[in-house]
């Protein structure tokens, strides 16, 4: 198999402050907006560098959200940035209306997502957030797994007309996937062709997937490792090839089960090549304070988990 | 620049077609829509800079407006269409299946006039803001018109609204709120009072300006006095009666969401002269 290399843990959301720089410089009509969460979200650098094009709303998210579509109708393209809970729950209906009816050409950008937002604890843990996204029809849902994906997803969304959610995270994490590749909108990258199980997974899960492949190659198993870099459009033709290929599905993501990548894609299973699934999701939960890596150990997000399911898995093909 | 015997001929008529389109789709808004008739007319007839045959959903080069109370689309689309947005036959076709005047003032359909959608209350000041901000990053020079409701200030992005404009010194962002007292459950005073509106946004940086809403004179002087440059939002609070024009409408906030049936339109439009031809 393809053995992927951590070239230096880097958080995602670095990837995105760097991304949206770049962006920045070659396209004017790129501003943003921040709910005073600049730093955290990684729009610094834009804000010193480009300050006539970057907007304070204050701790205001519907008002960024408002604000965002006004510029978005007049021809900027912004960037909002907040923690994911409150750049989703929060202003769901601000978004659906303003974002996702309006079809604005508005990206949200969601940091700190999932249960690796830490310490803080559930209040601030969103792991429903790809859920409400999902359910809004025309949005664009882009889950990037390392820093190198997330910057080139910033890239590729800031010249995609049309409203995104791209949801990246807070701790420093493995960063391995080649940086000079351009990211693909609606496109599954195959990370290891295998022929006996399907492990399928998008942000922070796609490492743990990594790992997960190496601990099956050694007991024989050999494990397709998929990465769902964008959870809405799906790319369900290539799901289905390898659904037709290995019959057996691991999908794990960093997000309770409903209305997650699990659900996504066993409703394109379900219609196209039904095959046994396990999931490696949150469940039904929230969560609690703890260090990043501990909170995947816990609620068993990790490479242990997913072999352990694949092993599962495999046995129901028989 | 029309004169104000032109704007209450031009308003009569729109008040008749209010009372038609709602009564024709059984359902709808005629109460708010008839309050904000005279304000609309005077925006639309006498004071925006804007060409309806060049205009384009960003409203480049034109003053721009937007709907906060989207349930007041029968006067906006009866002011767009009486000032050649789209064609008035248009007017017919409010609520039906696929017209593009939907209930409440969609942009998904193209309807000339339309930039966002509205309908979900209070987050029409955050989006003129927005527009706002883009005028003066591509040096537009071009005002931004926003109309709410005075219930509809209830909802808090309404100031979250206010902090932000205020805060960014948008001083060509003018906001009208419609203070005809009444929404769905009872009198503003009843369900929520709103306590000194006037105070409220002075307190929050804004300008503001009160005005008689049925008046043109004190209308136009109104418009005229939020043009000023001076680093602040305008807001003008529009003294109005809900159901203006009709006299068993007045001030009845049962009028705020339902239609007149066929037999009171009659008596309704009796009471308003044909100015323009009918629809």
């Amino acid at each position: 198999m393809k053995h992927y290399i951590d070239t230096g843990k880097k958080d995602t959301r670095s990837g995105f402050g760097e991304g949206l720089l770049q962006a920045a410089r070659k396209d004017e009509r790129i501003v943003a907006l921040a709910a005073d969460l600049t730093s955290s979200v990684k729009m610094g650098s834009f804000a010193r560098e480009f300050p006539g094009r970057f907007f304070q709303s204050g701790i205001a998210e519907a008002n960024m959200i408002g604000a965002a579509a006004g510029l978005a109708a007049a021809g900027k393209i912004p960037f909002c940035g907040s923690f994911a809970e409150f750049i989703t729950g929060r202003v769901y209906d601000q978004i659906r209306m303003m974002v996702g009816y309006a079809r604005s050409n508005v990206k949200l950008a969601s940091s700190h997502a999932g249960i690796t937002l830490g310490e803080d604890g559930a209040t601030h843990q969103t792991m429903e957030d790809v859920a409400l996204m999902r359910a809004i029809p025309g949005m664009t849902v882009v889950v990037p797994c390392d820093y190198n994906q997330t910057l080139q997803a910033t890239l590729a969304i800031a010249e995609y007309e049309g409203p995104v959610y791209l949801r990246y995270g807070r701790p420093a994490m493995p960063n391995f996937t080649d940086p000079d590749r351009k990211f693909e909108i609606g496109k599954i990258y195959e990370m290891n062709p295998g022929t006996d199980v399907t492990l399928l997974a998008c942000g922070h899960m796609v490492w743990e997937a990594l790992q997960a492949a190496e601990i099956l190659e050694a007991e024989g198993i050999s494990a397709e490792v998929l990465d769902v870099a964008t959870v809405k459009p799906l790319d369900t033709d290539t799901i289905v090839r390898s659904a037709r290929k290995t019959g057996a599905f691991v999908i794990a993501e960093e997000h309770n089960m409903a209305g997650g990548l699990g659900e996504a894609v066993s409703a394109a299973l379900a219609l196209n090549c039904p095959c046994p699934v396990e999931f490696i999701n949150g469940g039904d939960n929230f969560g609690q304070s703890g260090s990043p890596v501990q909170l995947l150990h816990h609620y068993g997000l990790d490479a242990e988990h997913i072999a352990a399911a694949a092993g599962r898995v495999v046995m129901r093909k028989l | 620049m029309a004169t104000t015997e032109e704007l209450t001929r031009v308003a009569s008529q729109v008040r008749r077609d209010i009372l038609r389109m709602v009564t024709s789709a059984a359902c709808g808004h005629p109460g708010g829509s008839l309050s904000s008739t005279d304000i609309l007319t005077a925006l639309f007839f006498s004071v925006m800079d804007h060409n309806p045959d060049t205009w384009k959903p960003t409203a480049e080069g034109q003053d721009a407006f937007l709907l906060s109370a989207g349930h007041l689309a029968p006067v906006l689309y009866s002011v767009l269409a009486r000032r050649g947005y789209f064609p008035v036959a248009e007017l017919a076709t409010l609520r039906r299946l696929g017209s593009r005047l939907q209930g409440h003032p969609s942009s998904a359909e193209g309807l000339p006039g339309i930039i966002l959608p509205s309908g979900s209350l209070g987050q029409g000041i955050s989006a003129a803001a927005g527009i706002a901000l883009a005028k003066r990053l591509s040096g537009d020079s071009h005002r931004v018109y926003v109309l709410c409701g005075d219930g509809e200030c209830e909802e808090g992005q309404t100031w979250e609204a206010g902090m932000f404009a205020a805060h960014h010194g948008l001083d060509r962002l003018v906001a009208m709120t419609d203070l005809n007292g009444l929404q769905i459950d009872g009198s503003t005073e009843s369900v929520t009072a709103l306590g000194d509106l006037s105070g409220k946004w002075m307190a929050f940086g804004w300008d503001v300006i009160e005005a008689d809403g049925h008046d043109f004179e004190s209308i136009l002087d109104a418009f005229g006095f939020a043009q000023k440059e001076n680093g602040k939002p305008k807001m003008i609070l529009f003294h109005t009666v809900m159901g203006k024009g009709v006299d068993f409408m007045e001030n009845d906030n049962k009028w705020h969401g339902s239609a007149p049936k066929p037999e009171q339109c009659e008596l309704a439009l009796s009471q308003l002269e044909e100015t323009l031809g009918d629809y």
